[in-house]
């Protein structure tokens, strides 16, 4: 008796000091963080630390062939070091850490940074290369601000509908393919949809074109009723997917074998499936799509390699051959020209303003609608991460 | 107690089944190593070598296998060193708390992966403040390594019993100088087998790893799983894992002999 | 936990430092060493476990007491028991733990189903020889990096696979697969234990119970039985909590289906909410506490 009285006093003591050390010692000072865009650059550092989609920053090391950062470190003295993260969600957890300079962020990732104070405000003068960049991909809703540009354009992409024709008597123009039941019944259990929380904006897509009732006006401004309508047709497709992907080995794999023959996908997937039977196709409705910007840590320690690096990667060589590389649309109308391939451009529509205009690039869902509604709240990215877990069961 | 033939044959034929059960998936990856098809499917369309190409001009493999092997021989040697210690004061003495402390030994491993994983990220990052590095990692792998060395030890000291420590005591020998010369030689096979399995874990761990890495710190698994997911990068991953297991043999049969000869007494 | 020596009683098995037959100055000294030396040997090992491990595990349940301020994303450190209810309430979890409890108790069963006589052969049948072999191919595919295998079995589950392809058919990606794929990784993490526990029984033994007319499953049951449960215990504390918390394998062979594990990383990575995944994580710990006292009262742990 007498042992277990001390061993729960100790046990209490070590617990108050503990909750002490914590309260006091955890939580990130905002002090450091410098949100406000530089005059002018300094002296480079030296280094600069990078975190970026697997394929963004190539040294060679994986395949000698690729490599475009070790001609950067030349020309510029920075040494480069690189963390490849798998979801938009990982990286903003990582770039929290403040370890990073720049971060190479989709839509959904770069408002979150923004809002919790981690991204800096970037002073486009100080990028040369930026003035090549498209005009529809600038001072866009996804990289700025109050007026303030927080990430310079690096490649983009659609969320395309895939399927194998093996099982559509006709090939489907629409995302009924994957939404509709009657549709879904014929491909049970080899349905797949990509594993984030974002998926949901595709099902509001969806809805606002076939349910107007529901009066969505953007995909990414749900309030709760729409959020709940989009969360009934994804339980329902639920019922149907065979499996949810992220990685892009994995959907490659499954379309090869059939385990999928219908769901969405990334043009670059579909490049590298040898079976002819897979075909892809960018639905009436629109779809869902990426836009990737750099950005710049509001604790980076090396922010003048930093800006060298968004130049650099900007720069149209550079650009064109990451873009290439990771299988997405370059940035500027010169970068086209600097392919190894020259159809890349047209394979993946880059500047095709036509098709630009059908898709609705990803962003954060947050509090106040993007749609510029002001009578009711919308939903934010943490409730749909939570209806996420629930519709995936 | 004997076995009858039949009961004798029913055992071998069950475990070499399972055995070639256990290879099957490796078979799969080494033919995949040699398939065309980047997307690794089945059967095999072809047979290439150029994956063989790449894997060996691949700079990243190599550093993060060596990355891998320091972090390992750290944490294990950390292991060794911790786990022995704890191992000694808990068959040798019984002290308050005691199994409190046995049972903080085993949590580590016997907590899933992600709650450890977790749990040392926000102590690293929140409570202590410092930046993810490599040594975070082997920190990391050395607490839960510490475990299986524990295991060894402890078992074997208790077979050992203590007369001959005590022999060597009533002989004159210091306390020092009876572990170096009596409980050690005893406890190398312990040891090694202790230190085999926590070098194993440390080594293929990729769990707490991804939430202990530092910006930069690629470890083997780190780089497989980075690779993994890159369609024209899985198939030299494949390379490396037959490389693994081909070379793998080696430490694993010495180890194995090297502890059977010392255990020769039954 | 030692500081103080009127906790320290003199160890169970005798201590050499207190028997010489010489006498050394004063007993009271050596019976000072005997805590000294216990604090020397304790002091290091208990000072990583609670810098590293406990501390940080008791951050991670007061973390669950906390939330998430949605708006700025940074971490409110009011009291608050919301976390726990959002478990309670909402069906998911239930589901999910219910899931992940399945999947590992089968993993569990069916490891130790395969390892019992292999184990078996291995430490009492075969030939030292054949042993030493036999122990080197169970520990080789340790050393195959864990994804790759798991890929390896996507490859082998996957329809027209290797499964498929040899006639034997294919359950399909889904909780069935993850079982297999499970099963397979921690088999040897099985094995070895209860290896190693069988060789410790002396063949003498065995012997001397044949010798006294026991029929083989008796002396199997009353003799090697009960001498094999802490190695069985340890093997099944491997697979149980290994499958517990993971969360690649299920994504890789697992279909739409999600685990605890899952569930934890998404909120700890994706979600940012970290309170609300370790809320989460206090599920697998709670039942791991509870696996593991209930199995210290049958005293199996004692000889882990």
């Amino acid at each position: 008796m007498k042992n277990t009285l001390r061993r729960g006093r100790v046990a209490a003591a070590c617990l108050t000091l503990l909750s002490v050390s914590v309260l006091s010692a955890c939580g990130s000072s905002d002090d450091d963080k410098k949100t406000e865009a530089v005059e002018k650059l300094g002296k480079t550092e030296g280094k600069v630390s990078i975190l970026a989609w697997p394929g963004y920053v190539e040294d060679g090391s994986n395949d000698p062939a690729v490599d475009w950062v070790s001609a950067f470190e030349k020309d510029t003295g920075c040494e480069v070091t690189s963390k490849s993260y798998g979801t938009s969600d990982e990286a903003f957890n990582l770039a929290k850490s403040g370890e990073y300079d720049v971060i190479a962020a989709s839509g959904d990732l770069s408002l979150r940074l923004v809002a919790s104070k981690e991204a800096q405000a970037i002073n486009t003068d100080l990028v040369p290369n930026y003035a090549n960049v498209y005009d529809f991909l600038k001072n866009t809703e996804w990289n700025t601000v109050d007026g303030k540009n927080y990430g310079v354009p690096h490649g983009y992409g659609a969320n395309l509908l895939m399927f194998n024709k093996k099982n559509f008597a006709e090939a489907p123009t629409s995302w009924s393919a994957v939404f509709d039941k009657a549709q879904l019944e014929k491909n049970k259990g080899k349905v797949t949809a990509y594993d984030s929380p974002i998926y949901i904006a595709d099902a509001a897509l969806y809805l606002m074109k076939t349910q107007p009732e529901l009066k969505i006006e953007n995909p990414y401004a749900l309030d709760q009723d729409q959020l709940d309508a989009a969360v009934a047709l994804l339980k329902e497709q639920r019922k149907y997917v065979g499996e949810y992907w992220s990685d892009y080995l994995k959907e490659i794999q499954a379309f090869e074998t059939g385990d999928s023959v219908v769901g969405t996908t990334w043009q670059v997937i579909k490049n590298n499936i040898k079976n002819k039977d897979v075909d892809v196709t960018l639905p009436t409705e629109g779809a869902t799509a990426w836009n990737d910007t750099w950005m710049l840590s509001s604790q980076a320690k090396n922010p003048n390699c930093a800006y060298k690096w968004m130049d650099y990667i900007l720069s149209p060589e550079a650009n064109a051959q990451a873009t290439e590389y990771f299988g997405e649309a370059p940035n500027s109308p010169e970068a086209c020209t600097k392919t190894a391939d020259p159809k890349h451009c047209d394979t993946f529509h880059a500047g095709d303003q036509e098709y630009a205009k059908q898709l609705w690039f990803w962003r954060t869902p947050v509090k106040d609608c993007l749609d510029g509604r002001t009578d009711v709240e919308c939903t934010d990215y943490a409730q749909w991460t939570e209806a996420w877990t629930e519709i995936k069961g | 107690m004997t076995l009858s033939p039949l009961a004798r044959r029913v055992l071998a034929g069950l475990t070499f089944g399972v055995l070639a059960l256990i290879y099957l998936p490796l078979l799969v990856v080494v033919a995949n190593s040699v398939n065309p098809s980047q997307s690794m499917t089945w059967p095999p369309d072809g047979l290439t070598f150029e994956w063989w190409r790449r894997a060996a001009h691949s700079e990243g493999a190599r550093e993060a296998l060596v990355t891998s092997l320091q972090v390992a021989a750290v944490a294990t040697a950390l292991a060794l060193l911790l786990g022995t210690l704890l191992a000694l004061a808990l068959q040798r003495y019984s002290f308050f708390g005691k199994n409190a402390v046995n049972l903080l030994v085993i949590l580590p491993i016997a907590l899933p992966g992600v709650v450890t994983g977790i749990a040392l990220n926000n102590g690293f990052k929140g409570i202590l403040g410092v930046d993810l590095a490599l040594w975070t990692i082997v920190v990391a792998h050395a607490t839960f390594c510490i475990v299986t060395v524990f295991n060894n030890v402890q078992a074997r000291l208790r077979r050992m019993g203590t007369s001959l420590e005590e022999a060597s005591a009533d002989l004159g020998a210091g306390v020092l100088t009876t572990f170096r010369l009596v409980t050690l030689p005893q406890l190398r096979s312990a040891l090694l087998a202790g230190g085999m399995l926590a070098f194993a874990l440390s080594f293929d761990e990729i769990i707490v790893t991804t939430f202990t890495a530092g910006n930069g710190a690629t470890t083997l698994p780190i780089w497989i799983l980075n690779n993994m997911f890159r369609p024209n990068q899985a198939p030299v991953v494949n390379v490396v894992a037959v490389v693994l297991i081909v070379f793998s043999i080696i430490p694993v049969w010495l180890a194995q002999r090297l502890s059977s000869d010392v255990e020769g007494v039954r | 936990m030692s500081a103080t020596s009127a906790d320290t009683r003199p160890g169970r098995t005798t201590d050499p430092a207190l028997r010489g037959p010489v006498a050394r100055p004063g007993s009271r000294l050596l019976h000072r060493m005997v805590w000294l030396r216990l604090t020397l040997l304790l002091s290091a090992p208990l000072a990583w476990m609670l810098l590293v491990y406990v501390v940080a595990l008791a951050a991670l349940l007061i973390t669950s007491l906390w939330s998430v301020d949605s708006l700025t994303s940074e971490i409110d450190r009011t009291w608050t028991l919301d976390n726990f209810r959002t478990l309670l309430e909402n069906d998911v979890y239930r589901k999910v733990t219910v899931r992940t409890l399945g999947v590992a108790v089968a993993v569990t069963l069916i490891d130790v189903a395969i390892a019992l006589p292999i184990a078996f052969y291995m430490a009492k049948v075969a030939s030292p020889r054949v042993r030493r072999m036999l122990v080197v191919a169970v520990l080789t595919p340790l050393w195959a990096s864990y994804l790759v295998k798991v890929f390896s079995w996507r490859v082998v589950l996957s329809e027209g696979g290797l499964a498929d392809w040899t006639g034997l058919g294919s359950p399909g990606y889904g909780l069935t697969a993850v079982v297999i794929t499970q099963a397979y990784i921690w088999l040897p993490y099985v094995i070895l234990p209860i290896f190693a526990s069988l060789e410790r029984v002396p063949d003498s033994l065995l012997e001397a119970a044949g010798d006294l007319g026991a029929p083989s499953g008796f002396v199997l049951r009353t003799v090697v039985f009960p001498l094999l449960v802490p190695g069985i215990v340890a093997g099944a504390i491997f697979s149980f909590s290994l499958t517990m918390g993971d969360y690649i394998t299920v994504n890789i062979v697992g279909g739409a289906n999600q685990m605890l594990g899952n569930l934890v990383y998404i909120n700890a990575g994706a979600a940012n909410n970290l309170p609300l995944a370790a809320a989460i994580a206090m599920i697998p710990i709670v039942v791991m506490l509870v696996l593991l006292t209930a199995i210290r009262r049958t005293g199996a742990l004692d000889n882990l």
